[in-house]
C-alpha cells in the first residue's frame, strides 16, 4: 500500500533555500546521502516524499535509494512531530504489565500508527525502549508528562486533556 | 595464472576469477543465489561460501579473489551445514505454494533444495506477508516469494539505471519495492521487465494475458490473428528442452496454427515496414535539415525511458510505431478490407520478447479511428505455456510456414531481434536507395557484437553517416549523456532497452544464474537469428514483395498521409518521479 502523509506539506521557501544550500554544499561528495538526510531533517522537521525528491534531484541519488535510507535508519522519520508527542514505552517491564494493549488503543483512538502524526498536527505517536521507569510500569510519556501504573480504560480522558 | 587448490585437486586459473570461476573450471558446481553474471556480485546472501584454510571466516565464493597458493573446500561437512541453515532460514520466510507458483520446476530456490538435500523445514515462526502489486500493465511482484537476493535491484539499479525499486526498511520486515511504497505503475518503471529475468524465484513475473487470448480463440465471433516477433522464434526452443541458440521458426508456426489462430504471421513483416519508414525518415532528416541524430522507437522500455529521464530528446526519436504496432494497424485496415474482415471483429495477438510491449500497446496513441492496433500482447513464456496447456508435443511437430500473404518477410527483419540489427538492416535499405546499387556484401559487421556501446560510420551518398548502438539503458544513458554535453555527435543511433536487445528482452524464457555462468545467451542467440537470416533469399526490407505491394495498392509511398496516419506515432514528457 502506498504510503500516503497523514497531513498536508507546509515547507516555506526559506526552507527550500536552506535545503537547496546543503544539498550544493555536498553535491559530488561520495556517501552525501545520509548528512544531507540530517540537514534535512532539521530543516523540516521530517522527510516527506517532497523533500526527498528534492534531495534525490539534486543529488541525482534515485528516489528509491533515498526513502531505503530512510527507511532503514530509526532516526530519519516519514512524519512530523505532533505539537503532543505520545510516546509507549514497550521496554520488557512495561510490555508484560500490557503496554501493548495500551499502544493498540492509543491507535485506535487516534486512528494513527507507530511512527504518524494526526491530521491535525496535535499527536504523533512512537513506541519506545525502556524509558527507566520499570516501577510505574506501564509507562506512558506525553512530552514531558509521565503516566504510570495504566490500564487502557484510563487512554481516553488522559487523551482528552490535550 | 594463479595456483590454488580446490578440495585437494590443484587448479591453475588467470589472475582476477573469483573462487567460484575457478571451481567451475575445475567442474565443481559452488550454489549461489544472489550472484548473477554481470548483473550482481554482492557476497550477500551466503550460499556459496567456502572454507579457505587460514581465514578466520566461511568466505563468499562468488566475491573471493583467487590467490596464489590458497587451499579452498566447497564442500567441507562445515561448509554443507552453513549453507543448508541458511538456506532453511531463507525457507522459513518464504510463501512455499511452489506447486501453483509461476517458476515451478525453474525456480532456483527449489533447485537449491533439491541440490542441499532440504527435505524439511525446521524454523517455523512469523513470515511476512505482502499485498501483491499487479497494477503495471507489465510486471506484477509479489514479494512474499521474494528472497531479498537483489538481483532485480541491481538489474534495475546498476544495469539498467533505471533505479525505481530498492531495498527498505531493515532486519525482518526489509523488502524490496519502489519509493514510499508506491505501485511500480506510478513510478518511471519503463517495464523492460529485466527484474523479471533476473529473479531466481517467483517474486516477479509478467502480467499475463493468456486468458483474454484464450476467450478470443473460442469466440467464433472473432478473427483472431497472432504475430510473433523476429526474437521469439530463437528462445522458444528453450521451454521445451532444446539448446539455447536452436532456432524452431517452423515449428513454433506449427504449434500457432495448432492453437487455434485463425492465421500466423511474422512480425518481420512489420519490420520490413519500420525500416521502409525509418528510412525514409532518417534520409528526410539528413537532406532537409531535420532533427538529428535520429533514434530508434522499436523498443518501447527504451521510449518509456527516454520519456521520463531524456524529454529534451523527444523529437530526435523516429516517429515510427514499432514493427508489431505497425503490423497490426495494417492487418485491421488493408488486410481487414483485402479479405473482407470487420476489423472491430478482429483480434490481434502479439508473441513478443518483451513485457514492455504491454504496456506499448496500451498507450492512447495506438490506435486508429478507435481501432485498436494490437489487442493483446503476450510473452514468449506465455506462449510455451499455452503450448503446454494444449498438450502439443512441441519437439514432434513438423515444420510449417508463416500463412499467406506476408510469409516473404526478409532477413533484414529477422535481425531486428538483436543489438545492432536494426542498424544493420536500415543500412541494407538506406545503402542501396542512396546510392541506387547493389550491395556486395549485406552483413555489416561493424555494428554487431555485444559491445555496450557500438559506433561506425557509413558513407552515404557522398556523405559521412555517423551511426551509434546501444544495447541496455545503462548504456542509452551513457551514450545521450555524452550527445547533451556536446562531447559525441551522430547521425543515427539505435537503442534497445535490454542487454543484447530483444534475445534477451524481458519476456524471453529465464536463464538461471548457472547457465549465464557457462553460456553467454545474448550472443548465442544472435546467432540463431543471423543464420535464419543467411538462409533467407530476400534480406533487405525493401525487396519484400508484399511491402513494395501495399505500398502500392494502399500505402503509397513510405512517409504517405495514410502511412503517418497508420505506421507512426508522438510522444510525451513523463515525470521522473
Amino acid at each position: 500500500m502506498e504510503k500516503t502523509a497523514t497531513l498536508p506539506f507546509k515547507g516555506t521557501k526559506e526552507q527550500e533555500a536552506k535545503l537547496m544550500e546543503v544539498i550544493a554544499e555536498h553535491k559530488g561528495q561520495k556517501g552525501a546521502t545520509i548528512p544531507v538526510l540530517h540537514k534535512a531533517q532539521e530543516i523540516y522537521g521530517y522527510l516527506p516524499i517532497e523533500v526527498q525528491t528534492m534531495i534525490a534531484e539534486g543529488l541525482d541519488v534515485p528516489l528509491a535509494e533515498i526513502y531505503g535510507v530512510v527507511t532503514f535508519y530509526t532516526q530519519f522519520s516519514l512524519n512530523p512531530k505532533g505539537e503532543y508527542q505520545i510516546g509507549v514505552c514497550l521496554g520488557t517491564a512495561c510490555y508484560v504489565k500490557g503496554s501493548g494493549d495500551i499502544l493498540e488503543e492509543i491507535k485506535e483512538i487516534l486512528k494513527i500508527d507507530v511512527g504518524e502524526c494526526t491530521p491535525d498536527g496535535k499527536f504523533s505517536l512512537e513506541a519506545t525502549r525502556c524509558v527507566g521507569a520499570c516501577g510505574l510500569a506501564p509507562v506512558v510519556t506525553i512530552n514531558d508528562d509521565v503516566y504510570g501504573r495504566l490500564n487502557k480504560g484510563e487512554i481516553g480522558a488522559i487523551l482528552a486533556k490535550y | 595464472m594463479v595456483n590454488l587448490k580446490i578440495n585437494g585437486m590443484d587448479v591453475s586459473v588467470p589472475e582476477g576469477y573469483t573462487v567460484l570461476q575457478a571451481a567451475r573450471e575445475a567442474g565443481i558446481d559452488i550454489p549461489t543465489l544472489c550472484y548473477l553474471k554481470d548483473v550482481s556480485q554482492t557476497g550477500s546472501c551466503r550460499m556459496c561460501v567456502v572454507e579457505i584454510k587460514g581465514a578466520r571466516a566461511l568466505q563468499a565464493a562468488c566475491v573471493y579473489p583467487v590467490a596464489e597458493g590458497i587451499e579452498v573446500l566447497t564442500h567441507s561437512p562445515r561448509v554443507k551445514k552453513a549453507r543448508k541453515a541458511t538456506l532453511e532460514l531463507i525457507l522459513s520466510n518464504h510463501d512455499r505454494k511452489c506447486l501453483t507458483c509461476t517458476r515451478n520446476q525453474k525456480c532456483e530456490l527449489q533447485t537449491l533444495c533439491d541440490e542441499l538435500g532440504v527435505n524439511d523445514i525446521p524454523y517455523l515462526g512469523v513470515r511476512n506477508e505482502y499485498d501483491i502489486d499487479d497494477l503495471s500493465t507489465s510486471i506484477v511482484r509479489d514479494n512474499n516469494k521474494c528472497v531479498l537476493c537483489r538481483r532485480c535491484v541491481s538489474a534495475c539499479k546498476n544495469v539498467q539505471t533505471v533505479s525505481v525499486i530498492d531495498t527498505m526498511e531493515r532486519g525482518f520486515i526489509t523488502k524490496v519495492g519502489c519509493a514510499f511504497d508506491k505501485s511500480l505503475s506510478s513510478t518511471a518503471c519503463v517495464n523492460c521487465g529485466q527484474c523479471i529475468v533476473a529473479c531466481p524465484v517467483g517474486a516477479l513475473r509478467e502480467k499475463e494475458s493468456t486468458d483474454v487470448v484464450w476467450d478470443a480463440i473460442a469466440d467464433e465471433d472473432k478473427y483472431v490473428i497472432v504475430q510473433t516477433a523476429p526474437a521469439v522464434r530463437a528462445a522458444l526452443g528453450e521451454e521445451f528442452g532444446y539448446e539455447i541458440g536452436t532456432p524452431v521458426t517452423g515449428k513454433m508456426v506449427a504449434a500457432l496454427k495448432r492453437l487455434g489462430f485463425d492465421k500466423a504471421f511474422d512480425t518481420d513483416t512489420g519490420a520490413d515496414f519500420t525500416i521502409m519508414e525509418e528510412g525514409t525518415e532518417l534520409l528526410d532528416r539528413l537532406q532537409n535539415g531535420g532533427k538529428l541524430p535520429l533514434i530508434t522507437s522499436c523498443s518501447p522500455g527504451w521510449i518509456k525511458f527516454c520519456e521520463h529521464n531524456f524529454p529534451d530528446f523527444l523529437d530526435n526519436l523516429s516517429s515510427c510505431k514499432s514493427p508489431h504496432q505497425m503490423f497490426g494497424a495494417i492487418l485491421k485496415s488493408y488486410y481487414a478490407k483485402k479479405e473482407g474482415i470487420d476489423p472491430k471483429k478482429m483480434f490481434v495477438v502479439s508473441v513478443m520478447p518483451c513485457v514492455a510491449k504491454k504496456f506499448e500497446s496500451s498507450r492512447e496513441e495506438m490506435e486508429a479511428d478507435g481501432i485498436r492496433d494490437v489487442d493483446a500482447v503476450i510473452t514468449t513464456r506465455e506462449l510455451a505455456k499455452m503450448i503446454k496447456q494444449s498438450g502439443i508435443k512441441f519437439t514432434e511437430l513438423p515444420d510449417e510456414e508463416f500463412d499467406n500473404p506476408f510469409e516473404e518477410a526478409t532477413g533484414a527483419g529477422v535481425i531486428f531481434g538483436t543489438t545492432g540489427g536494426v542498424t544493420e538492416a536500415a543500412l541494407r535499405t538506406v545503402y542501396e536507395l542512396v546510392e541506387n546499387k547493389t550491395l556486395d556484401k549485406v552483413e555489416f559487421e561493424a555494428v554487431r557484437g555485444t559491445e555496450g556501446i557500438k559506433e561506425a560510420t557509413v558513407t552515404l551518398g557522398g556523405k559521412d553517416v555517423r551511426v551509434a548502438i546501444a544495447h541496455g539503458l545503462g548504456n542509452a544513458r551513457k551514450l545521450l549523456d555524452s550527445i547533451r554535453s556536446g562531447e559525441k555527435n551522430y547521425e543515427f543511433i539505435e537503442v534497445m532497452a535490454c542487454p543484447g536487445g530483444c534475445v534477451t528482452g524481458g519476456g524471453q524464457p529465464i536463464c538461471s544464474a548457472k547457465t549465464h555462468m557457462d553460456i553467454d545467451v545474448k550472443a548465442t542467440r544472435a546467432k540463431a537469428l543471423y543464420s535464419e537470416d543467411e538462409r533467407l533469399t530476400i534480406r533487405k526490407s525493401h525487396e519484400n514483395p508484399d511491402v513494395k505491394k501495399i505500398y502500392d495498392e494502399f500505402l503509397e509511398k513510405p512517409g504517405s498521409h495514410i502511412a503517418h496516419e497508420l505506421l507512426h506515432t508522438h510522444y510525451k514528457a513523463r515525470p521522473k518521479y
